[in-house]
């Protein structure tokens, strides 16, 4: 520990009373003692990471009228979401009574849990296998410093697009709360999914959601 | 042969660079500690994977777990300017020190009748004011004007940026300076509110949106 003051230097010498010659040494042990709080303080309470945030492109408002014909898509999956629910169905939408004379699409339940095989999590990595075999020879490259950087990111993207790629629709209703649309973007994501979009629920397909609860 | 005398004195270190030490350290904490307002609102925001760093000129709308709608500015010049573009377009009269407040203040949500009553409030205060934040609904959608004269005010301060970069001779690229816009979601918040405001943002024909997760893990 820091040196303790010493009292006074002048011991008694004949008599006459001398000033005290005061020692110059400070006991720093209260300051250092202090300094260190405050370094503890001051080091708990800093947060150096920024938030992170995760982006998500909307499609553009072309109309204001609301889609009730499905749009046609190539190997796609529709998820509907509601509270702490997830329910999908792949290829195109047909409702009731289609004037194609289609089966009506069947919806299908699935789950957040990562580990469960019934879950979100396998189906994506299942139904998007291709773009995952692809990443994985990608990332195999890149390893090996065969391919730069941007031309990884290049060709992930392309990969991403190509039609043999999943692609995501995601509906909501009114009972989905903002984490259970964050999850599903979030496990969209981990699959590797380029596309993913989300649009309005249409009436139809509200009245199947509503037949499954 | 003498013996080698041992010192009789208490065994003592100088703890001068030690204390030196410790004091750079704490000054350098106290000034990385960036003296910041509090939100008015406390949200928890959802996990995700994500590794993308929130941009740094961003215009950012908070909704709590009731739907309240806040907003907030990154730049100050731009929210001077948005806020006297708002105080125009809605006649309301502000001093010059509500002007101030505003400028260093963080997200705010009430509506433009409440705003010089809330300005004149501090941090805690607003924290307890009673409002049901910015209004989205479709009669009186201040919102919408909000984000309209924050997106234009921060592509101002954007290319001011982008030109004292160009000026320093770095190759910038102005998509880094463009206005990002950013949601703060409350994860038990029902997602029609979120909704909500995406769909102003669209209607403004803004629909590169990001959402602020707290990170989590990838998978292998």
């Amino acid at each position: 520990m820091a040196e303790i003051a010493e009292s006074g230097g002048g011991h008694d010498k004949g008599g006459k009373k001398r000033p005290k010659k005061g020692s110059t040494r400070i006991d720093m042990t209260p300051m250092v003692d202090l300094g260190f709080l405050l370094l503890t303080f001051f080091v708990m309470t800093t947060t150096f990471s920024k938030p992170k945030v995760m982006s998500l492109t909307y499609p553009a408002k072309i109309e204001d009228k609301p889609l009730e014909k499905p749009l046609p898509i190539n190997n796609g999956i529709t998820f509907l979401l509601t509270k702490d629910k997830v329910f999908y169905y792949t290829g195109q939408f047909y409702a009731p009574g289609n004037p194609d004379g289609k089966p009506v699409s069947v919806l299908e339940e699935t789950n957040f849990s990562p580990s469960d095989p019934k879950g979100l999590r396998k189906l994506l990595a299942d139904k998007n296998a291709f773009v995952i075999k692809e990443k994985l020879l990608l990332d195999e490259k890149l390893k090996r410093k065969q391919i730069a950087d941007t031309t990884y990111e290049r060709m992930l993207n392309q990969f991403m697009s190509r039609k043999e790629a999943l692609k995501v629709l995601i509906k909501t209703d009114d009972k989905t709360t903002c984490e259970n649309f964050i999850d599903l973007v979030d496990e969209v994501k981990i699959a590797q999914i380029g596309v993913v979009a989300p649009l309005e629920l249409m009436k139809s397909e509200a009245d199947l959601l509503k037949a499954k609860l | 042969m003498p013996k080698i005398k041992v010192p009789k004195h208490s065994p003592s270190i100088d703890m001068t660079p030690m204390v030196d030490l410790a004091f750079l350290l704490v000054t350098f904490f106290m000034l990385a500690a960036i003296p910041r307002e509090t939100d008015p609102v406390d949200v928890t925001t959802p996990s995700s994977i994500s590794e993308k760093i929130i941009p740094e000129n961003n215009l950012t709308v908070t909704i709590d777990k009731g739907g309240r709608v806040f907003l907030n500015l990154s730049h100050a010049d731009a929210r001077t300017e948005m806020l006297q573009n708002m105080a125009a377009k809605y006649k309301v009269g502000l001093t010059e020190e509500q002007t101030k407040k505003f400028t260093i203040m963080t997200s705010f949500g009430c509506s433009m009748k409440e705003l010089p009553q809330y300005l004149d409030l501090t941090g805690e205060e607003r924290k307890r004011f009673n409002t049901i934040g910015i209004p989205t609904d479709s009669t009186k959608n201040e919102l919408k004007d909000w984000i309209y004269y924050g997106n234009i005010a921060a592509l101002n301060t954007g290319q001011t940026k982008f030109i004292e970069a160009e000026m320093k001779g770095d190759k910038p690229n102005a998509n880094d300076f463009k206005p990002k816009f950013i949601l703060k979601v409350d994860g038990k918040a029902a997602y029609i509110f979120a909704q909500q405001v995406i769909d102003i943002f669209r209607d403004l024909n803004l629909n590169n949106l990001n959402f602020i997760t707290s990170a989590e893990k990838a998978p292998k």
